[in-house]
């Protein structure tokens, strides 16, 4: 369990980690929080010749309401998302993400940007990511562009990020008042990746009717999923039994689990339908003000 | 192969190392610095046996280079106990029976420590949760909840703690 031998070279700016980053193009890599790299170079998965460690950058690490929006910093802990009273409280979609993302030590290094840019399909922030509209900030030798969650997973761990480019900040827009979100995990012991999870954010009018719904969903297709059938069959419709059951059954159906240690794909397809359900009732509680 | 030397504090004390970049952070601690006190057990980020304190944070030390710990200042097993004799979480295992074999125990404790800090009572729940990251092959948890239990309130309840007797003990 001993990674190849690589350099290291530890930036003290943006700017720089940028500079060297261009300058040894593909054979670098970014290590954030190291929860996935580092396992991955101890069994020569990966095989960087430099890494280049984005710790030490300044005012890389923040969560900060601005202009309706959350920005957080890339290199942001899942554990400062859990002691954060703003996410806890504003955002508890986000809360509720991170608090189920590995154990408390692994949180405790583990990055957002790192979790977004390693794109792995069983990583439970993409999901949220998706369900929340959230906008990426990459940056790169040609400076800064904004990628919206949509167009950033295009593959299986595979990005719109260009070589040479990092993410720099997501940015959430804030719920309204009628807006009602939540993550629903299922794994199969304390600490594992997702066997199936669902990310839900949607809103409802005071007739009670959806008006806008976005689902994501974890580790059922090959790239972090919108599940976007079920979106259609809430958006417009009163949101009931019926409309959740309908909606939570097109989850299932449009979903492209593989089978593996964590089950077979009906078994797979079944928790994304109850999940849904699950999470679909908890989301539209929250957004008429029932539940917290 | 590069080498280079770096400049930690542990347990208090300024140490250097010269290590080469990709020695993971718990073999220069327990072969470079020659403390054996923490643990390696699965070596992939999922047992905790290898948790430190790193600048205070519990972190585990397998899952970081020795490079990224140059300027740092961190906590190891061997720098619980202070002069005055071992700390309350170490008294809290010791009292409580918290371990059998010993595996888990220097990385348990490390996370437990952190735990103990705030001063609010965690729940039972809670303390499960946070050593959910620390794996024990033998106690089955519940001494090791109490033993943290026993430390929580040594350190934040002025009331002299009553050893409790156990079914079975003495
Ligand atoms: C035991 C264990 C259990 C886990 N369980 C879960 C789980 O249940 N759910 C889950 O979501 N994750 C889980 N993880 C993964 C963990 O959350 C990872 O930390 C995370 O996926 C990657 O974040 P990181 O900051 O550690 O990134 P790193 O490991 O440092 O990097 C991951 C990849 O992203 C690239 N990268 C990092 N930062 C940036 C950036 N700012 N811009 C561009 N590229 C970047 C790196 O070059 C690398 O390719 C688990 C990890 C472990 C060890
Ligand atoms: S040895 Fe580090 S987590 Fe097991
Ligand atoms: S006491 Fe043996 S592993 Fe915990």
């Amino acid at each position: 369990m001993i990674p190849a031998a690589f350099d290291y070279l530890a930036p003290a700016s943006l700017d720089e980690a940028i500079d060297l980053l261009a300058r040894h193009g593909p054979d670098a890599k970014i290590l954030s929080g190291g929860m996935s790299l580092i396992p991955a170079m101890k069994i020569r998965l990966a095989e960087p010749a430099v890494i280049v460690d984005i710790n030490g950058i300044p005012d890389f690490e923040y969560l900060r309401e601005e202009g309706g929006q959350l920005h957080i910093g890339a290199m942001t802990r899942e554990s400062a998302f859990e002691q954060s009273g703003l996410v806890r409280h504003g955002y508890p979609i986000l809360f509720e993400t991170a608090k189920v993302i590995a154990d408390p030590l692994v949180r405790n290094r583990a990055t957002i940007g790192g979790n977004i840019a390693h794109a792995d399909p069983a990583n439970d922030h993409p999901a949220t990511m998706l369900a929340v509209g959230a906008t990426i900030v990459a940056r790169g030798p040609n400076g800064t562009r904004e990628i919206a969650a949509d167009d950033f997973f295009n593959g299986f761990f595979s990005t719109a990020l260009e070589d040479g480019e990092m993410v720099t900040e997501i940015r959430v827009p804030a719920p309204t008042a009628r807006t009602g979100s939540t993550y629903l995990k299922f794994e199969r012991k304390v600490g594992d990746y997702a066997i199936a999870a669902v990310a839900v954010n949607l809103e409802v009018d005071e007739a009670g009717h959806c008006t806008s719904a976005r689902i994501g969903l974890t580790n059922v297709s090959d790239v972090p999923m919108r599940a976007r059938n079920a979106e259609s069959a809430l958006i417009g419709h009163a949101v009931n039994a019926k409309s959740i059951e309908a909606a939570s059954r097109e989850a299932a159906a449009e979903c492209d689990p593989k089978a593996d240690l964590r089950g077979p794909v009906e078994y797979k397809r079944d928790l994304v339908r109850v999940l849904a359900g699950r999470a679909i009732g908890r989301a539209v509680a929250r957004a008429q003000g029932r539940t917290h | 192969m590069s080498l280079r030397e770096i400049h930690l504090t542990v347990n208090g004390e300024a140490r250097t190392a010269t290590v080469e970049n990709r020695l993971l952070l718990v073999h220069c601690i327990r072969e470079n610095l020659g403390l054996t006190g923490t643990h390696v057990g699965c070596e992939t980020s999922h047992c905790g046996a290898c948790t430190i304190h790193v600048e205070g944070t519990p972190v585990k030390s397998c899952t970081m280079f020795a490079v990224q710990a140059d300027g740092k200042s961190i906590t190891t097993v061997e720098g619980l106990a202070g002069p005055d004799g071992i700390s309350p979480v170490q008294e809290g295992f010791w009292e409580e029976h918290g371990l059998q074999c010993g595996f888990c125990t220097p990385g348990m404790m490390m996370t437990a420590t952190a735990l103990v800090r705030v001063e609010e009572e965690p729940s039972e729940a809670e303390i499960r949760e946070a050593i959910s990251g620390n794996l024990c092959r033998c106690t089955g948890y519940v001494n090791i909840v109490r033993a943290i239990q026993f430390a929580h309130r040594k350190i934040h309840s002025p009331a002299p703690v009553p050893v409790m007797a156990h079914e079975g003990g003495e």
